[in-house]
């Protein structure tokens, strides 16, 4: 990915030896899919797509959760988990920003969802989907509350202010008594319907449809966020998290898209806790904590920052690591720790590398050009990637 | 909500009234977070990296005093001890936690964030690396110890010593506050006039032209995660003198955040800016905890101060550079 800095500053060239097979696999790998036809690209798509879609029936026997956990539900978390990871993708990925307080977003749009449905709440109850648009408001609100005083930070200082912020939520849903603490709100409400025998459609007890609920939001939501990546936000996005003082003197106006990326993540975040809380039918203080928090930015960076479908790869895996595991309850953390640090040893650059559309059109110029030139080693997939 | 507007309240007497104890309890518990913010600014210094595991480097060391204390004799009830015979297991105690978090500190250089230099690895995957870690080791004490805290071992007698208008001042209070404060000068003169501290500078001034200038880069990280691993150990005895009941598989965490937000509140990277954050931390949260009358206010307080004073100083109080710091 960076080899022309590894190579100056790395003194173990034959690391390097051994990192190279597996780039040039993955580079053959992607140039056997650059090759194929459109219709082949979209054939293989629709069935990945189905393969996606019918996970929690298929119920695969090596990957299944069972018995300590049902697959069904099991996919519902991975899917909302994946939701957020998309959503914190675009605040740390596309814009750079190191948010480790996502899970405040992700709380506030668990108890939007329990305040103005659940029984044991006070406030008027509305109908379960109303507080999907709902949730991702009043996220947006507490994301440029958050954003506009603190976006003048930078990395690491940002990183405490937002880990700071999202354990204030936390604290105050443990603290002000409306939000009940750790007694918290039962009977969350969920969306309606009811099944050919007569019970409920969404019920705690069966994931099937929240995770297809969850799965078609995150097919929505990529395609406007592909858009939006697309488009001159998404530009803007790339350049600050390239290089923040060049953009501002080219004139980007960096804070104005900090804090849109900011709020639309948030927007995500929200509505991922919304569909948790529908899901679990109980929301308490007790999930959203630091550590969940860092759970989402590693599922962020393991996917690969920065790429869509690594987020969402991510998500998944950080979601279902801990509840396959659930078996050997004692170690499943430790699993999870493990995996986590052999995978960024291994694979610092997450599973799916970033895609850079911002240098789409550079990049294959400079391919052309290094095709022209012959000069093999030197130009990587990163830039391949940059296909749209 | 109007029923439930008793949630913030501000007594501002109890304030008043409790000024001056709870500003010494707060400097206790900020030499103490002062203690393991160091650990955080050094490494964040030289590798510019959140070592979100030094918190599990913290709990090896309270661990470890816990242990060595138990097999020393001590137990929940106050120890029948001379004074020089406690002083002595206490020093013996400090050693084997300062040892222990100091192996671990090195273990987890070692195993973790070498490989990821070796290959160049972007910063945030040194960040993933860091909270693996800390999941690695806080469950390796989880499946060790399970969830229950270990029994609390009491020390010493802990009486007043100093009376200042009706403030007690105590034994253990004395004892934390000028044991950390001579630590901290101790690594601010170790960082400031030795041939190491010199070494450390300039690594996180610039590890490139510091390495061409013949300084040994590998060798500096680890003695930057050693020396940090150090003062956690000690950190780890004052905290199990303060909180008996603390030393639990995840107690480190908590604490572990609060002393890296007084590490970026005095300004991360810099030694002095650690001591500064942490006392201010440990302080300001007691203050808030006495005005609005409930543990948990303690850290929202310690947040909502750090988000202000980052908005008017956005590199903390002190600045953020190790290597610019001058005597």
């Amino acid at each position: 990915m960076t080899t022309p800095i590894e190579s100056a500053a790395n003194e173990q060239a034959h690391l390097e030896e051994q990192a190279q097979p597996g780039e040039s696999r993955r580079g053959r790998l992607t140039e056997r899919w650059d090759h194929l036809e459109r219709w082949q690209q979209w054939g293989f798509l629709a069935l990945g797509g189905a393969l996606v879609f019918f996970l929690p029936v298929i119920n695969p026997p090596i990957l299944s959760t069972e018995p300590a956990n049902d697959f069904p539900i099991a996919c519902a978390n991975m899917a909302i988990y994946a939701l957020a990871a998309l959503g914190l993708n675009v605040v740390v990925g596309q814009a750079g920003l190191l948010d480790l307080g996502y899970i405040g977003f992700f709380a506030v749009g668990a108890y939007v969802t329990a305040l103005w449905t659940s029984d044991d709440s006070t406030f008027v109850h509305i109908p379960y989907l109303w507080t999907l648009p709902l949730a991702a408001i009043v996220t947006i609100a507490f994301g440029i509350a958050l954003g506009v005083p603190t976006l003048r930070l930078r990395g690491d200082y940002l990183a405490i202010v937002t880990l700071g912020f999202g354990e204030i939520i936390r604290l105050l849903a443990t603290i002000v008594p409306a939000l009940q603490g750790q007694t918290g709100f039962k009977n969350v409400g969920s969306p309606p319907g009811t099944a050919s025998d007569g019970t409920k459609l969404f019920a705690i007890n069966n994931g099937t449809p929240w995770y297809w609920l969850t799965v078609a939001l995150i097919v929505l939501l990529m395609l406007l966020l592909g858009n939006l990546e697309r488009s001159r936000v998404g530009r803007a996005w790339i350049a600050t998290r390239e290089d923040e003082d060049a953009a501002e003197v080219m004139g980007v106006p960096t804070f104005k898209f900090k804090v849109w990326a900011f709020a639309i993540g948030a927007a995500l975040g929200g509505l991922s806790g919304a569909l948790f809380g529908g899901l679990n039918g109980f929301v308490n203080n007790q999930k959203f904590d630091v550590q969940t928090s860092m759970l989402f930015l590693a599922a962020v960076v393991l996917g690969g920052a920065g790429n869509k479908f690594g987020a969402i790869l991510g998500g998944a895996f950080v979601a279902y690591l801990p509840l396959r595991f659930t078996g050997i309850a004692e170690y499943k953390y430790l699993i999870f720790g493990v995996t986590l640090v052999t995978l960024m040893i291994f694979r610092p650059q997450g599973l799916l590398g970033a895609r850079n559309h911002l240098l789409a059109y550079a990049g294959r110029a400079r391919d052309w050009l290094a095709q022209r030139e012959r000069h093999p080693q030197h130009h990587q997939s990163s830039q391949k990637e940059g296909r749209t | 909500m109007t029923a439930d507007d008793s949630w913030v309240s501000l007594n501002w007497s109890a304030l008043g009234d409790g000024f001056l104890g709870a500003t010494f309890d707060g400097l206790t518990f900020g030499s103490i977070y002062a203690l393991v913010a160091l650990g955080y600014t050094l490494v964040y210094g030289v590798l510019n990296l959140m070592n979100f595991a030094h918190s599990e480097v913290f709990i090896t060391g309270a661990y470890a005093v816990v242990f060595t204390l138990s097999a020393l004799g001590f137990g929940a009830s106050v120890p029948n001890l001379a004074w020089y015979e406690i002083v002595l297991n206490l020093v013996l105690a400090c050693a084997a936690a300062m040892a222990a978090a100091a192996g671990v500190a090195f273990l987890i250089e070692r195993i973790a964030y070498r490989p990821l230099r070796k290959r160049g690895a972007s910063r945030l995957a040194f960040l993933i690396t860091a909270i693996g870690m800390s999941f690695v080791v806080q469950n390796i004490y989880f499946v060790w110890r399970s969830a229950n805290a270990e029994p609390s071992v009491t020390m010493f007698e802990n009486r007043a010593i100093f009376d200042i208008g009706g403030t007690l001042i105590y034994l253990d209070q004395v004892i934390i506050v000028t044991a950390a404060l001579i630590m901290m000068i101790g690594v601010d003169q170790l960082i400031q006039r030795t041939r190491l501290g010199r070494g450390i500078r300039a690594v996180a001034q610039d590890p490139d032209t510091a390495t061409l200038m013949g300084v040994n880069r590998e060798r500096i990280i680890v003695l930057t995660f050693v020396i940090g691993g150090v003062l956690a150990g000690a950190a780890a005895l004052f905290y199990v003198m303060k909180v008996p009941s603390g030393v639990v598989y995840n107690g480190g965490f908590i604490l572990g955040i609060k002393a890296f937000t007084a590490a970026v509140l005095g300004g991360i990277g810099n030694v002095r800016g650690a001591l500064l954050g942490g006392l201010l931390l440990g302080v300001i949260g007691n203050y808030g905890q006495i005005l609005l009358g409930n543990g948990q206010w303690t850290d929202v307080v310690a947040f909502v101060v750090l988000i202000l004073v980052l908005m008017v100083r956005p590199e903390g109080i002190l600045g953020s550079n190790l290597a610019k710091v001058r005597a």
